[in-house]
């Protein structure tokens, strides 16, 4: 499959009075191909945002490469690469410019110069795939939280972008809100194949991922499957990650001295498995 | 100190063109030494709903009980500075309310205000450095110089600076990660107890709600629509549902899990560790019950 992003032992410092120079990314590399479902886990300050802003060139690195569609990042090429790339960000409240919803979507098409025509449809078509059609002459403050990231999503695919990228998109929202944004984002992975890079600390998010980085002090701790990664369980917790639910309770169960077979992400899995190995009789 | 509310009605710019109702007959009491959580969906009404709860907002209609105070919409704010220096709130993102040169300064600011002498500010204000585990070494430094997570406990510090006897948490661990989330609200439950506080907390996760309160308020639409305890209100899922809120976790788990097996647990399971406890203690049954 085709490469869309890779980072090549990319490394960054903040600017700081202290001598002491702490490296927010130091030596990362790693390669995200298309329409792979990609999230980067780790607790605040273990260098995922810095990460984000790598990707979408709002920061350069000090040392090594950034390529994004195969093509090196510079000042040169950003803003063809931006064009590419759609972006959500953690606060809804921070990203809206227009009066409505559809003005709202059609902004950076706008600003692409995007004819008319085509603008007024892509806004209806982006509309459409996250489920806000009837939202179209709304007032964006207005709108419940998941709305809101799902109009901001609507913005992003307007521009028919190669890679979605969410930064913490669903951190604010509340679990109602939450589900809506990563239904939205499941669905459009399956129905259209568009790689999606989500930053977050939410565990239970980043099970539906095919593949997690687990961040921590500025390097990759952790890469593979969601099954791969929550193997070491421990290890998450030891860095500020929470289990999802189903594991704690699994843990939980055993200190509690009941047998369980195997690993249980969900809770429908665990709920079978508690059923077949001690209440079905 | 008790807090009463009593067919509170509140309307944003009253009396003016863009007048809008925020709240409509909320009644709810607030015993002395809960910890009451206030649930409900952004737009419910919560935040208006807290801020009648110092005085910073006076009701449009009905009236507030705060200890002896009594307020409804024409009482004079000048007699209200007594019920706020009993009355701390901690604010969504309090962290961006600090502004002094160093951390002490700014946890000194609030019991000054309220006429505490420097030097019993200055003690307070390391004594709460060391209890909400700051390093010692923050008190000189700039609070913009420290982690989001220190700020926003410096933050917290200097709301219990002046020693409230209840404390308002307006959503403490918004965009804190797990482990920080976990360490305030450990911290909030831990200063609940030891200072024999009143704590409420406005909240959307009904985790933290089950965990910790021991009283709930579901706001919907500006009202109060459910108050009880957890048990009493988690029994109620339809009820909940309607209102576009979820069990938490570990009680909607156990609901799955009692579809299951077909049969009810004897007890609501308000935490993980209960759960555990409590399908352990039934499969342990079953297994006696099939021998």
């Amino acid at each position: 499959m085709k490469e869309i992003l890779s980072l090549e032992q990319v490394s960054y410092s903040y600017p700081t009075d202290d001598d002491e120079v702490v490296k927010a990314i130091d030596g990362v590399s790693l390669s995200v191909k298309d329409g792979e479902w990609i999230a980067i886990v780790g607790h605040n300050g273990s260098g995922k945002s810095t990460m984000a802003k790598l990707i979408i060139g709002l920061l350069f690195p000090q040392d090594g490469v950034v390529n994004v569609f195969n093509e090196q990042l510079t000042n040169e090429n950003l803003w063809d690469i931006r064009s590419r790339l759609g972006i959500v960000f953690q606060n809804p409240d921070n990203q809206f410019v227009g009066s409505t919803v559809q003005d709202d979507v059609a902004f950076a098409l706008e600003n692409n110069g995007i004819p008319f025509e085509e603008m007024v449809k892509r806004v209806h078509e982006s509309l459409k795939q996250v489920k806000m059609s009837e939202f179209l002459d709304h007032e964006p403050h207005h709108l419940s939280g998941g709305q809101k990231q799902r109009v901001a999503i609507a913005g992003a695919l307007a521009l028919r972008p190669n890679l979605l990228i969410m930064d913490e998109a669903t951190s604010m929202l509340d679990p109602q809100g939450r589900d809506e944004v990563i239904r939205i984002v499941q669905e459009l992975k399956q129905r259209t194949g568009l790689t999606v890079i989500s930053i977050t600390h939410d565990l239970e998010e980043a099970l539906l991922a095919d593949r997690i980085f687990v961040m921590n002090k500025g390097k990759i701790l952790q890469t593979g499957t969601p099954d791969e990664v929550f193997k070491h369980g421990e290890q998450l917790e030891s860095i500020g990650l929470d289990m999802p639910f189903a594991l704690r309770v699994s843990e939980l169960l055993r200190k509690n001295g009941l047998s369980l077979e195997g690993e249980h992400m969900t809770e429908e899995e665990l709920v079978n498995e508690l059923w077949t190995s001690h209440f079905k009789m | 100190m008790d807090i009463s509310l009593q067919n509170v009605g509140y309307f944003y710019s009253k009396d003016t063109p863009f007048e809008k109702r925020a709240l409509q007959g909320v009644d709810a009491t607030i015993h002395s030494g809960s910890y009451t959580a206030i649930i409900g969906h952004t737009g419910s009404g919560k935040s208006t709903l807290l801020m009648h709860l110092n005085g910073l907002l006076k009701p449009s209609e009905g009236v507030v009980r705060i200890g002896d105070t009594t307020i409804s919409a024409g009482t004079k704010t000048k007699g209200l500075k007594d019920v706020r220096r009993h009355v701390g709130i901690v604010f969504q993102f309090p962290e961006h309310q600090l502004f002094e040169e160093t951390v002490v300064k700014d946890i000194m600011f609030g019991p000054m205000n309220f006429g505490v002498s420097e030097e019993e500010a200055k003690r307070r204000a390391y004594e709460l450095i060391t209890l909400l585990g700051l390093p010692e070494d923050v008190a000189e430094k700039s609070p913009f110089d420290l982690s989001g997570g220190q700020m926003r406990r410096v933050a917290i510090a200097g709301v219990l600076a002046f020693k409230p006897s209840v404390l308002i948490l307006d959503e403490p661990t918004a965009g804190l990660d797990p482990r920080g989330r976990k360490e305030i609200m450990e911290l909030f439950n831990h200063l609940h107890k030891k200072e024999d506080l009143t704590t409420i907390l406005v909240t959307h996760s009904m985790e933290d709600a089950a965990r910790y309160a021991d009283n709930l308020i579901i706001m919907s639409n500006g009202t109060s629509v459910m108050t009880g305890t957890p048990e009493e209100v988690f029994a109620d899922e339809e009820k909940l549902a309607s209102y576009r809120l979820g069990l938490p976790r570990s009680v909607q788990f156990q609901r799955d899990f009692e579809k299951k097996i077909g049969r009810k647990l004897s007890d609501i399971a308000l935490t993980e560790e209960q759960l555990a406890e409590f399908i352990a203690k039934a499969a342990l049954e079953e297994g006696a019950d099939s021998c």
